[in-house]
């Protein structure tokens, strides 16, 4: 092993990226666990939001959709980064307030939740859009019928409107969770030592900027892949028992 | 297209008054004094936003027509290097994309001293030439992936119409292949187009002086916060409608 490595000139780079103290591996893995936190978070927040405001926008009153068209047209007409430094300066300065007002001191907030709390607000705006359009599209004849039943609401959404509408939502899906992993590295610009600021810093230590970079841009592109492989698993399972449409070609 | 009759239902006419009072607040009680220092710097900020913006979608465009080709009726050599291109760029942050080579690159050349004398080293020194070619090669990563789709959602009859009256291989590319891929994905390049806008203030982050970083040095010269981001997100959703209004105008046209 040492030797294939030793001929290929690529023995700096391993000694680089080793797990143990000299080597910088273990600084880049702790990385991509904080960005793979925030990713999750972030899409899980972002479904919750998605979920209410799509109905929400298909159900609510009047005011409550034009507030929810604000919401998602600003959302998604302002790049990320301004975004990410708003909401993050908002959510700091309200959390300090509130603290003082109640008595406390300064709250530290960690990297991770003020993360999740900033990305989850980006993506909720995505996700009610992908989430409105699944809805239409499950046939509205089974939501009668769960309404004619004496279902109540949440029953309704919980046993017939999500699990029909998952085939539909799945790709759209699948795009906010790539989107969610790769926006955690703007977080690097406000400071969250997330996978791409551990690597600049290990790269701008050790001058060897090419070796990080590379390996960093493998390890994001590990995690799209293996997510398109988990993606592609849920979507067949939403769509069981659907005919599907080579099959009725032949 | 909201017109104004349906801008004229009563809880509308209320938000908007509410909306009214909150940018009447916002001029009022906030602090807007830095902006003459800075209009100067913001304009020629916004200028560099405009240009990288702009030739950054027309060379990456330019790229993603042979990189769709390519993936839709490339042979393999062709179409596997480019298919992997594009996972690559897709799947990997652009922000690590853009540090990559403006730090990578960067370190590499002036270990040549060939690259060093070389007449293009005054501009290899600055920071914009990266900027430029990694939001380029992000552009057509994503765009490979839509012309792909494009070529290959042109109907066949157009095309076997071109070749049984004898137009050769390119005049049919150029007069009709290429014609109809766009016009069918004109709304998804509108799209695309706004994400390279969101994706611009990136190159701040490498020394350029776009925009994005005018606002960030105020809030780092003055110490206010919240009214340069503010005012940062509204010009970037007035760049996002204008560019909007084009495209619907270009595709209005494009449709008769």
């Amino acid at each position: 092993m040492e030797l294939i490595l030793e001929t290929l000139g690529l023995a700096e780079s391993a000694q680089l990226l080793s797990l143990s103290p000299p080597g910088w591996g273990a600084n880049l893995l702790r990385g991509l666990v904080n960005s793979l936190k925030i990713a999750f978070g972030a899409f899980g927040f972002g479904l919750l939001i998605g979920l209410f405001g799509a109905y929400g926008k298909l159900y609510g009153g009047p005011v409550l959709r034009d507030l929810l068209a604000i919401y998602t047209t600003v959302i998604r007409a302002v790049p990320e980064l301004v975004l990410i430094l708003i909401l993050y300066y908002v959510g700091t300065d309200l959390i300090n307030k509130a603290s003082s007002a109640l008595g406390y001191g300064r709250i530290e907030i960690s990297g991770v939740v003020a993360g999740i709390w900033v990305l989850g607000i980006v993506q909720g705006a995505y996700s009610i859009e992908v989430l409105r359009g699944a809805i239409q599209a499950v046939p509205p004849g089974q939501i009668e019928a769960a309404r004619a039943f004496g279902m109540p609401p949440i029953m309704t959404m919980w046993r017939v409107t999500i699990p029909a509408m998952m085939s539909f939502a799945t790709p759209g899906l699948a795009n906010l969770w790539l989107i969610a992993t790769k926006d955690t590295a703007l977080l690097a610009i406000v400071g969250f030592s997330e996978l791409t600021l551990e690597t600049r810093q290990a790269a701008s230590s050790t001058r060897a900027y090419f070796t990080f970079f590379l390996a960093a841009g493998a390890l994001y592109l590990i995690v799209t892949l293996c997510s398109g492989v988990v993606f592609a698993w849920i979507e067949k399972w939403a769509r069981r028992g659907q005919p599907s449409l080579r099959e009725d070609r032949t | 297209m909201t017109t104004l009759k349906s801008l004229m239902v009563p809880h509308r006419i209320v938000m908007m008054l509410l909306f009214a009072a909150l940018v009447l607040w916002c001029a009022l009680s906030l602090r807007w004094d830095w902006i003459p220092k800075y209009a100067p710097l913001a304009l020629e900020g916004l200028w560099t936003t405009i240009w990288i913006l702009a030739l950054t979608t027309v060379l990456g465009f330019l790229l993603a027509v042979p990189l769709g080709l390519a993936q839709a009726i490339g042979p393999w050599y062709l179409s596997i290097p480019a298919r992997t291109f594009c996972t690559i760029i897709r799947g990997t942050p652009l922000l690590l994309q853009i540090w990559l080579l403006y730090y990578g690159l960067g370190s590499l050349f002036p270990q040549f001293p060939w690259i060093r004398s070389s007449e293009l080293w005054p501009y290899l020194r600055q920071a914009w030439p990266y900027a430029v070619l990694a939001l380029t090669l992000s552009y057509a990563g994503y765009e490979g992936e839509v012309m792909r789709g494009a070529f290959s959602g042109v109907a066949k009859g157009q095309l076997e119409a071109a070749k049984s009256f004898g137009m050769r291989r390119f005049t049919m590319f150029r007069r009709i292949w290429l014609p109809q891929a766009v016009r069918n994905v004109l709304p998804t390049l509108g799209g695309e187009t706004i994400l390279q806008l969101k994706a611009t203030p990136l190159v701040a982050t490498i020394t350029v002086i776009d925009i994005y970083a005018v606002s960030s040095r105020v809030r780092s010269d003055t110490f206010i916060v919240y009214e340069p981001l503010l005012l940062l997100a509204l010009v970037y959703m007035v760049i996002a409608g204008l560019i909007t209004l084009a495209f619907k105008r270009f595709e209005n046209q494009v449709a008769r």
